[in-house]
């Protein structure tokens, strides 16, 4: 049986060093190189390989943001997915993870409504706000079950999925009843990079627009609006003081200095 | 946004054990309640009456202590339930999880259902409600605000100090009952890592080897090194894609990120996104040829040289160290 799949997407800054507005101490995306948010590349992929696995079924993408993350969506499309939903708005910006997951939740029921989703893939986490709990917020919003840190769809059809859960200290494997939604680790595949034939058909493809009124969300339930925590202000790290060279002769010398510098910090 | 009075910490039970991450949990929560007069209460999600005693012997004022053979492996929607049980009721102001999978997933349903603010990997709480957590990979530490009556947070481990265990201390333990609805996640089995391995996360040291290792062979220098230290073993995303050894190992933005005291970084040269992992380490040491790279500006102490030279003379001399009465 088919399935429909949707993968959640976000645009992030492609570089990490980025700087803060003293006076707000709010973080400048302006001028900034955006990009698909890296971890997320595994989860379209992943979504592409559940797709050819289970012929017939389709890829939905989904990302909120602002029209210029088209070019995110696209690239998803470029690799395989079918179709591609912008949320976009002034009612839908600004959004801490309560916010954007209860709009992404919003969309994956407007699709299901359409056809139904059976699974809905998310990234590890995003290298920008770096929380990786969207996925886990976007299941309690569909009152699905939400496994994340997944490494291996080992076996899936249209009823179930077995996982294999990256733990700190080992792997669970878990069989989940669809719909559910799903967070994975970089370890569950290598994403293939577009083929010229997928960049060709993403580039005329038509993107849907749905706003905030066409999720069905009052301006108080999404956006900087619909949040329950905002980060107030940003600032670098402080610096670590400077450090200590450890210089010697011999390398046993400098092994001797280290293990001494080690015991005396009673790091040993 | 004003914030509820009471701190609640969820102490999960994993593989019938309960993490060190628990005691840093406690010693957070106690902390906060002592410096505003608020209670702190325990949920412990399977378990045994001797671990609800351990929780108050660690500075819980009284522990919900919720019983379950489905709470034996950790199930995110059982869980959440469990400690919904006594949130929903007790309406906590602040409810603390560790920062490992299973605290983050929990975190997620928990913030959804009681209406809250989330933070995760949350380095320091203020005492004016404010969370310190780091974003930007690292880069950027951020003052996170919350807008509701309720914060979910996740501590990160190693970030606050473990609370102590003070024999005999008073505090009271209740049964909460459960009948959890059936659950759609059902455990098939656990495949632990290998024997003797430590984990990462909780490590107070880790010897860590990136690309100039060079090798699989390599990372048997760095292996015999993390023993003779007590650490454990992590590694590059450079050394993790050349298949050199396996992913759990890695630190970093795509990986695990640690704060270990002492980091021991061999033959890493310091991507940013390495450095997201690990530079919340107290120490860092870095052994490097090249002195000019960014882990050895980074480090609290470098040492220029080759990696392969230095090790084994850094086990022979922690060994003679360790054995000789004057450093003892």
């Amino acid at each position: 049986m088919p399935l429909h799949i949707v993968v959640c997407i976000k645009n992030t800054p492609s570089t990490l060093y980025v700087n803060v507005d003293d006076a707000t101490g709010q973080v400048k995306t302006s001028g900034l190189m955006f990009a698909i948010n890296p971890f997320d590349e595994y989860a379209v992929e992943e979504a592409v390989r559940v797709k050819e696995r289970l012929p017939g079924s389709t890829v939905t993408v989904i990302s909120l943001g602002p029209d210029s993350d088209q070019a995110v969506l696209r690239e998803a499309l470029s690799r395989g997915c079918d179709a591609a939903v912008l949320l976009d708005g002034p009612e839908l910006s600004g959004g801490d993870s309560f916010a954007v997951s209860r709009a992404l939740a919003a969309a994956i029921r407007k699709l299901s409504a359409e056809k139904p989703v059976s699974l809905a893939l998310f990234g590890k986490n995003t290298n920008d706000g770096n929380s990786g709990v969207v996925g886990g917020q976007v299941a309690a919003w569909l009152d699905w079950p939400g496994v994340l840190s997944v490494k291996k769809i080992a076996a899936i059809d249209d009823r179930s999925a077995t996982l294999w859960r990256m733990m700190e200290d080992g792997v669970d494997v878990v069989k989940v009843t669809l719909p559910a939604a799903v967070g994975t680790v970089k370890e569950i595949n290598e994403p293939r990079l577009p083929s010229l034939k997928g960049k060709m058909a993403a580039k005329k493809a038509v993107i849907t627009k749905w706003t905030a009124a066409d999720l069905g969300l009052q301006p108080a339930e999404a956006g900087a609006a619909g949040s329950r925590a905002r980060v107030a202000r940003s600032a670098p790290p402080p610096a670590r003081p400077a450090g200590m060279n450890i210089d010697g002769d011999s390398s046993a010398i400098k092994a001797e200095k280290l293990v001494t510098v080690l015991l005396e910090r009673k790091l040993l | 946004m004003t914030l509820r009075p009471g701190i609640l910490v969820a102490a999960l039970c994993h593989r019938q054990a309960l993490s060190p991450v628990v005691w840093e949990l406690l010693a957070a929560g106690r902390s906060l309640a002592d410096s505003s007069g608020q209670a702190l209460s325990a949920v412990l999600a399977g378990g045994t009456a001797e671990q609800a005693r351990e929780l108050v012997e660690r500075g819980a004022d009284r522990v919900y202590w919720i019983q379950h053979p489905a709470l034996d492996a950790f199930n995110e929607e059982l869980h959440a339930a469990a400690v919904l049980e006594v949130a929903l009721k007790q309406q906590p102001g602040r409810i603390l999880l560790p920062a490992n999978v299973a605290g983050r997933s929990l975190a997620a349903r928990l913030a959804v259902k009681l209406d809250a603010g989330l933070a995760t990997d949350v380095t320091s709480l203020a005492a004016d409600g404010r969370a310190r957590r780091s974003h930007y990979s690292g880069n950027l530490i951020a003052d996170v605000e919350f807008l509701s009556p309720t914060q979910v947070l996740t501590l990160s481990p190693m970030a606050f100090p473990a609370a102590p265990r003070t024999a005999g201390r008073s505090g009271e333990v209740e049964k909460i009952p459960f009948e959890p609805a059936p659950a759609r996640t059902e455990f098939v089995s656990f495949q632990a890592e290998e024997a003797g391995e430590l984990d990462l996360g909780s490590a107070e040291r880790i010897v860590s080897g990136g690309r100039g290792v060079g090798s699989p062979e390599g990372f048997s220098a760095i292996r015999g090194l993390a023993h003779a230290l007590g650490a454990a073993v992590g590694a590059s995303r450079a050394a993790v894609d050349s298949g050199w050894i396996p992913y759990r190992h890695q630190v970093g933005l795509t990986g695990r990120t640690v704060r270990p005291k002492l980091y021991l970084a061999c033959g890493i040269s310091g991507q940013i996104q390495h450095l997201a992992g690990m530079s919340g380490s107290a120490h860092i040491v870095a052994i490097n040829s090249d002195p000019a790279c960014p882990m050895m500006q980074l480090a609290t102490v470098s040492v220029t040289g080759d990696m392969f030279e230095l090790i084994p003379l850094i086990i022979a001399e922690v060994q003679k160290r360790s054995s000789s009465p004057v450093a003892a």
